[in-house]
């Protein structure tokens, strides 16, 4: 590897961690869209800051574009409180309107810029090596390694500090205030964070791609862990592990860094929403399966149970009686079989003492509703589980 | 009065887009009392206890805790929501959410340590639900839910203990559970206030009630004030009070 291919691979992690960090946390405050307004309503600010400092690594120019985000906030927030439109419609009303503004300030002053609408959109990652950072006549490398990693450091401390006031106030906003911490400064020290990191990482992958950092690693971190902390740790290697494998998917390719780190992450949260051990599709499937089967047997047993004249309990007659296809009929018979819940003697069923005691349980059960006692049916019955 | 005034609300209007949902209310709450806040849907009951929480501001009026503005006392009420208010996915455990109570305490940046788990695992003792201590709190039933947010309120050690509908959606054992807890503290010298959708159980569990539609009907003791008459003021409907034959 050239040391310029680790310096991309470098801002790539580090921009994937800036993100993911307050991408956790709008994921769970369900403001996932926000992070997209914001990434588009950074434009004119960038612009504007770029005619001002003609550097676009400036402090001022971040701070500026920065303030656009947070200003894109106020004014989606605005909306939404005259009550005349819902929030996700207050959101696509704003930040096109400001994303249009820089779209026109760019062409207008194209000849004088050397920014472009694609290179908004999808970052060039590639040529960030190019940009160095001199002190004092030294190189000290890329200045938006040194950028990112500013905000990043930035990022952690604050999330150290005030951790549990930002769990609080996402959690539950009125106990929050009731305890004295204010949600309000904590929503805007958020969403500054998010702007901050946004045109941080903006120059680097782009305003797609930053959306896609900030809300997919999270979203597969949810449907994989139940513990904040592990969570946003979680999230950030996922972050991580898609900005390694997108970009040599780039490199083999031969095609952009940030489309095909996008593509990493859209094919990663697939993967975790099919295997997701408890949330996945194919589990809950699975689980939804099972439960049928059990309802099945049960229904089954049940009349056995209910009807102790051998002419219903003829093996011949079941389909007629519970109404169930041939397949079904015979799985479930086998099933019950096969837990030693039922004989067969000359085509009748008959329950065994151990399928009287787990029916006369189960109806308990469905009465009750005790769950202590399924749980320790289930596992003296259910022996097909697992 | 002989009593220390718990809470205070003077003059008390509160507006959403102008349109008033409480109208100058006038309410002291002695300390001391379990005391019920019943009304009609829409009454402004939970906007009340909002407003005592300096939660919603008021267009006008005031509301002082033992003296003083909900501020400066912010440690000496505790609060528990509606179930419904927060999103139970969240991802934390029962004790997690325990522990928050004691935020209010430790103030910005510090972090609870092993005298907050201490005092955690005791409220969830209290309510009987320490061994539910690690679970996700979305594995939790209703009923276990709201033991959770009342454990929250108690690691609080307030003096002031205000609810929204803690009975609502939960079992028979659970609402036992809780109103044995409310006595408790009670007993303790705690004051308690409590929005309550059951006219039925009034009696029974409280010994405080105000009526609240809109207006402030009426607030006293039940032995005084829990009659007909209020009742039908409240309501707007003819109202017979068969629990109090």
């Amino acid at each position: 590897m050239t040391s310029a291919q680790i310096e991309i691979q470098l801002i790539a992690c580090i921009v994937a961690i800036a993100c993911a960090i307050p991408g956790t946390f709008l994921v769970l405050r369900k403001m996932a869209m926000i992070s997209d307004a914001i990434s588009h309503s950074i434009l004119p600010g960038i612009v504007i800051g770029f005619f001002l400092t003609e550097d676009l690594n400036s402090p001022w120019l971040i701070l500026l574009a920065a303030l656009s985000g947070i200003i894109t906030v106020v004014m989606v927030e605005y909306i939404q409180k005259t009550g005349l439109v819902k929030e996700d419609t207050a959101i696509g009303l704003v930040f096109p309107a400001l994303f249009s503004i820089g779209v026109i300030l760019i062409a207008k002053n194209a000849g004088d810029v050397h920014l472009d609408v694609d290179a908004v959109l999808l970052g060039e990652l590639a040529f960030a090596p190019f940009d160095r950072l001199l002190i004092g006549g030294t190189d000290v490398g890329p200045k938006s390694l040194w950028v990112i990693g500013t905000i990043l450091l930035l990022t952690l401390g604050l999330l150290i500090a005030f951790f549990k006031e930002l769990k609080i106030s996402t959690f539950d906003k009125q106990l929050a205030a009731t305890l004295g911490f204010s949600p309000v400064l904590m929503h805007y020290g958020l969403m500054s964070i998010a702007s901050v990191t946004t045109v941080g990482a903006f120059d680097a992958v782009g305003a797609i791609l930053v959306v896609a950092l900030m809300i997919a690693p999270p979203a597969m971190a949810y449907l994989l862990i139940k513990d904040l902390k592990k969570m946003l740790v979680l999230a950030c290697i996922f972050g991580v592990i898609a900005a390694l494998a997108g970009y040599w998917m780039a490199h083999w390719l031969d095609a952009s860094i940030a489309g095909s780190i996008t593509t990493v992450l859209g094919m990663l949260f697939l993967a975790v929403y099919l295997f997701a051990p408890n949330s996945g599709l194919i589990s809950v499937l699975h689980r939804q399966k099972r439960q049928k089967i059990e309802v099945h047997l049960l229904t089954f047993l049940l009349h056995l149970q209910n009807h102790r004249e051998k002419s219903e309990r003829h093996i011949n007659h079941l389909n007629e009686h519970i109404n169930w296809h041939k397949v079904r009929a015979t799985s479930v018979v086998n099933l019950a079989l096969k837990n030693n819940m039922i004989t067969i003697d000359d085509h009748i069923i008959s329950l065994t003492e151990k399928g009287k005691i787990f029916t006369t349980e189960a109806i308990n059960y469905i009465i009750t509703n005790k769950s202590a006692a399924i749980e320790d049916m289930k596992e003296r019955f259910f022996l097909f589980r697992g | 009065m002989k009593e220390k005034i718990a809470i205070k609300v003077d003059d008390l209007t509160v507006a959403y887009n102008f349109k008033p949902v409480l109208w100058d209310i006038d309410l002291s709450v002695p300390e001391g009392v379990l005391m019920a806040i019943v009304g009609p849907n829409g009454a402004g009951k939970s906007t009340l206890i909002k407003a005592m929480l300096d939660i919603i501001k008021p267009i006008a009026g005031s509301v002082e805790i033992f003296g003083k503005p909900y501020k400066k006392q912010y440690k000496e009420v505790a609060y528990v929501p509606q179930k419904g208010s927060v999103d139970w996915d969240f991802p934390t455990t029962a004790l997690d959410v325990v522990m928050m109570g004691t935020y209010g305490s430790l103030g910005w940046i510090k972090r609870p340590g092993r005298q907050q788990k201490k005092e955690a695992l005791e409220a969830l003792e209290k309510v009987g639900m320490l061994e539910f201590r690690s679970r996700q709190i979305s594995q939790l039933s209703g009923g276990q839910q709201q033991r959770i947010f009342l454990a929250r309120a108690l690691v609080q050690k307030a003096s002031i203990y205000i609810m929204d509908e803690p009975f609502q959606g939960v079992d028979a054992t659970t609402e036992k559970a809780i109103i044995n807890i409310l006595k408790e503290l009670r007993k303790e010298g705690k004051t308690v206030v409590v929005v309550h959708h059951d006219l039925q159980t009034v009696p029974e569990y409280f010994d405080w009630v105000t009526f609240l539609n809109v207006k402030k009907i009426a607030t006293g003791s039940v032995k005084d004030i829990f009659n007909d008459d209020n009742l039908t003021k409240t309501y707007g409907i003819n109202y017979k009070v068969s629990v109090l034959q």
